[in-house]
């Protein structure tokens, strides 16, 4: 059984997009503060902080979560993906994320990261997923700019050409 | 919108849990999936001394489906029961109301016990564990104990767990030869706490509505067959003793209206999946 004080830090070690990282947490700090504030992973975005607006949406062990509804030290000895991991590699965009710069899917972008995060995760869990079933996931969403709408149609762009139903870029 | 400072305990099994219970008593909280707690943290509405984070004890993230029952351990997490094979046909209620908790990323996470647990009378899963006259299944050092769903909540976030139990795991008896069920909920977002929700089984004998959102705790109500204008005068007999209250959200008056409308909706529905 680990027992950890409050106020007192200790060694949290996680995989980050594939890599192993350590910081130091104390049981309070959220794992959105910790991605930021102690790995300098600062595309993980923080709005609401009561897990409403889905801005700090991350993977944790392969399934959506919102990282300032866990503490960073329940992520030790987890796999954490964020926004940065997405991109094949620098300079490359994801099959989702030129989407997103395709249909002008993002404005203040903002909310971005944590959407690209859960439709990530929808298209790779259900790459048939239609309409109804993005509108579904979007909707542990809050973007003030876009309406919606082009995210929708960046979302149903990406899940076809993951399909391979679009061969062209 | 950070979490008052709190000491952390990662329990290796449940009888440290339970020992730490035992000893904080009013102090400590059970972590699980964290979003009803979390929540609670960061706007420090609590301040616990201590956190117990179960999320580790995977022998309590076991669904055990039964003849007459799914029971459902203290990790199981909503989207887990979710896409639990055939549960929509041997818990018709629990694959159409599910899907209304929270949002996709929250059910990810968040478990059925941990909701039950924190009682928010306008949470889907206090009405369902009521509406199926589910049981609660409470441990702690002393021993267990099984409470039916009547008997555990007892007001706006509040049930009969004592400051050393937690909840190991929750039953759903299984749908009834013959019986249809439906379930309704108006909120004013996809994803929100319900302003009213609504749960109906039908069967040959009678007519059970259950209702979320409305008192301080859900209210079931059982009617023999009813119909036409008996059954409105039923209904408006129910909305009156519910206890509906006033809230930011909604007034007393519009959700009297609800259990009106949508419950006679949901009742009508029911009955047509009977058919």
């Amino acid at each position: 059984m680990q027992r950890m004080k409050a106020g007192t830090d200790v060694p949290v070690t996680l995989r980050l997009n594939g890599r192993s990282v350590s910081g130091r947490a104390e049981p309070r700090t959220l794992l959105s503060d910790f991605l930021r504030h102690e790995l300098g992973m600062t595309g993980t975005h923080i709005g609401c902080e009561h897990g409403v607006c889905g801005a700090c949406t991350v993977r944790i062990d392969g399934r959506m979560a919102r990282a300032c509804l866990t503490f960073a030290v329940q992520a030790d000895g987890r796999a954490v993906e964020t926004v940065e991991g997405l991109a094949p590699e620098t300079g490359r965009l994801s099959v989702l994320q030129e989407a997103f710069k395709r249909h002008f899917a993002l404005q203040c972008g903002y909310c971005t990261p944590g959407i690209l995060m859960s439709l990530d995760t929808l298209l790779r869990d259900e790459p048939d997923a239609d309409e109804e079933r993005i509108t579904e996931v979007l909707g542990g969403h809050l973007c003030r700019c876009t309406g919606y709408a082009p995210i929708v149609a960046a979302a149903l762009d990406a899940a076809a050409r993951l399909r391979g139903d679009i061969e062209d870029v | 919108m950070k979490p008052a400072p709190f000491d952390y305990v990662l329990a290796e099994n449940a009888e440290q849990a339970l020992a730490v219970l035992a000893q904080e008593g009013d102090a400590a909280r059970v972590l699980a999936g964290g979003q009803s707690l979390v929540p609670m943290l960061n706007m420090r509405l609590a301040r616990p001394g201590m956190v117990v984070d179960i999320s580790r004890l995977h022998d309590l993230a076991a669904i055990h489906a039964g003849n007459h029952a799914i029971s459902v351990g203290a990790m199981v997490r909503q989207a887990d029961l979710l896409a639990h094979p055939h549960l929509a046909d041997s818990h018709p209620l629990l694959a159409q109301a599910l899907p209304w908790i929270g949002h996709p990323q929250t059910r990810a996470q968040g478990t059925v016990c941990g909701s039950l647990a924190h009682a928010d009378p306008s949470a889907e899963l206090p009405l369902l564990l009521t509406a199926l006259d589910g049981s609660v299944t409470l441990r702690s050092r002393r021993g267990r104990r099984e409470l039916s769903a009547v008997d555990f909540f007892l007001g706006m976030m509040t049930t009969d767990c004592a400051a050393d139990e937690m909840i190991e795991q929750v039953r759903f008896p299984a749908k009834r030869p013959g019986a249809g069920y439906a379930f309704r909920e108006f909120s004013r977002r996809d994803g929100d706490f319900a302003i009213v929700a609504c749960a109906a089984a039908v069967t040959a004998d009678g007519i059970e509505l259950t209702l979320g959102g409305v008192g301080d705790r859900p209210h079931r109500r059982v009617w023999e067959r009813l119909s036409g204008s008996a059954l409105d005068d039923a209904l408006n007999e129910f909305a009156w003793q519910s206890d509906a209250r006033d809230d930011q959200h909604a007034s007393a008056r519009l959700r009297r209206d609800l259990v009106r409308s949508l419950g006679r909706q949901t009742i009508e529905e029911a009955q047509a999946c009977r058919e």
